[in-house]
C-alpha cells in the first residue's frame, strides 16, 4: 500500500523527535554511568 | 491561496533530513560487524566489567564507527554518486545536505570519545579517537584516492573494536588484544579485494586506485591467496600462546582452512568472459563476513566454557 508523501514539516518533526529521544537517552546513560562508576569503585 | 503558497514553498525548498537518512550515514550493516567484534573483545577479556559500563563501551564503539562512516560519506559524496553500489546513499541522492552530514558526524565522533573517556577510561577513549582519525583521515582522505595498498593499511581502522572492547575491561594493552587486531587486519584485504573484483568497473569509473584497477585481476587474485594463507596461522595464534582454548583453536583451524579453500578457487581462477558472474569471488566475500562472526563467536564461547570448567 502506497503512503502519501510526507510534508517537510512532518519529516522535520519526526527527525527532531528521534534526535530528542537519542539525546535524552544519552543524558540518562551518563547519569547511570556515574552511578555504575561509584558502584565499581572507580570514582 | 495560503495553501497554494505553502505548497509552492514546500516544492522549492529542499526537504529536511529524515532520521533514516542520518542513520544510513552511519553504515549500519558495517556497524553490526564492528559492534559484534567489539562485544567479543569485551566478553573474551579476563576480568569483569559493570554491565552499564560494558554497554556504554559498546555504544561508544558503535557511535565512533558510525561517526567515522558518516565522515567518510561526507568526504566521498561526489565519488559515491558515480558508483552503482553507493549512488543510492542519502548524500548523492540529495536527501541530505553536506553540512548536516558533517555536523552529525562530528557530534557523533566527539560524543563517543568523550563518553568513553568519562565512563571507561582515557586509554580506551584514546584508541577510539585514533581509530576514528585512522578511518576518516588516514584511509578515506589520504590513502584511498592515492594507492592500491589503501585497503591493507587503511583496513587497520576496522581492526580496533575488539582491542577497544578488551582494553575497556582490562585497562591495558596485552598480546591477546593485539592478536585480535592483527586477525582483522590480515582478514580485511582478501575480504575487500574479493568485493573489488566484482565491482571493479565501479572503482575504475570514479578513479579510485583499487588493486584490481591498477595492478590487474591476476595480481589481486594472488594477493588474496597470500593474505588468506597468512590468516590461517595468525587466526590460530591465540590458541598457540594459550590465550584461548581448544574450542577456539579447532574452530579457527576449520574456519580458516575453508577460507583458504575458497580463496584458492579465486586465486587460481581467471575471468572467463566480460559478463562472468564472478560466483567464486562473491562466495568468498560472503563467507569472509560469516568467517569473522564465527571466529569471534568461537572465542567468546571458548572463554565462557573454559571459565565453567575452571
Amino acid at each position: 500500500m502506497n503512503q502519501p508523501p510526507r510534508t517537510p514539516e512532518q519529516i522535520r518533526r519526526s527527525r527532531n523527535r528521534v534526535l530528542g529521544l537519542a539525546l535524552a537517552g544519552f543524558v540518562i546513560l551518563v547519569f547511570f554511568v556515574s552511578i555504575a562508576r561509584i558502584k565499581a569503585g572507580i570514582g | 491561496m495560503a495553501d497554494d503558497r505553502d505548497m509552492e514553498q514546500a516544492l522549492t525548498q529542499p526537504l529536511p533530513a529524515d532520521w533514516r537518512d542520518l542513520l544510513a550515514l552511519t553504515k549500519p550493516r558495517v556497524m553490526s560487524l564492528v559492534i559484534f567484534t567489539g562485544l567479543c573483545g569485551l566478553l573474551a577479556a579476563p576480568g569483569q566489567i559493570n554491565p552499564v559500563l560494558g554497554f556504554t563501551a559498546i555504544l561508544c564503539i558503535a557511535m565512533g564507527a558510525g561517526g567515522a562512516a558518516a565522515l567518510n560519506q561526507w568526504w566521498e559524496a561526489d565519488i559515491d554518486a558515480g558508483m552503482k553500489r553507493t549512488a543510492g546513499r542519502p548524500l548523492p541522492q540529495g536527501r541530505l545536505d553536506r553540512t548536516t552530514a558533517r555536523d552529525f558526524a562530528g557530534v557523533l565522533c566527539a560524543a563517543s570519545v568523550f563518553l568513553m573517556g568519562l565512563a571507561i577510561g582515557w586509554l580506551a577513549a584514546g584508541i577510539l579517537a585514533i581509530s576514528i582519525v585512522y578511518y576518516a583521515v588516514v584511509y578515506t582522505i589520504w590513502l584511498k584516492p592515492r594507492t592500491p595498498q589503501n585497503i591493507v593499511i587503511g583496513g587497520g581502522a576496522g581492526a580496533f573494536p575488539p582491542l577497544i572492547g578488551w582494553v575497556a575491561v582490562t585497562g591495558d594493552i596485552t598480546l591477546m588484544p593485539v592478536l585480535l587486531f592483527t586477525i582483522i587486519f590480515i582478514w580485511t584485504p582478501p575480504h575487500f579485494w574479493a568485493l573489488s573484483l566484482f565491482v571493479k568497473s565501479d572503482y575504475a569509473k570514479v578513479g579510485i586506485p583499487m588493486l584490481p584497477v591498477v595492478a590487474g585481476e591476476r595480481v589481486t587474485r594472488h594477493q588474496i591467496l597470500i593474505y588468506s594463507l597468512v590468516l590461517l596461522p595468525i587466526s590460530v595464534l591465540p590458541w598457540w600462546i594459550g590465550g584461548a582454548g581448544a574450542i577456539y583453536g579447532v574452530s579457527a583451524t576449520v574456519l580458516s582452512l575453508l577460507f583458504l579453500a575458497l580463496a584458492l578457487r579465486v586465486g587460481l581462477r581467471q575471468r572467463q568472459t566480460d559478463d562472468d558472474a564472478m560466483k567464486p569471488e562473491k562466495q568468498l566475500f560472503a563467507y569472509s563476513v560469516l568467517y569473522l562472526f564465527a571466529l569471534f563467536a568461537a572465542l567468546v564461547a571458548d572463554h565462557y566454557l573454559m571459565l565453567q570448567v575452571a
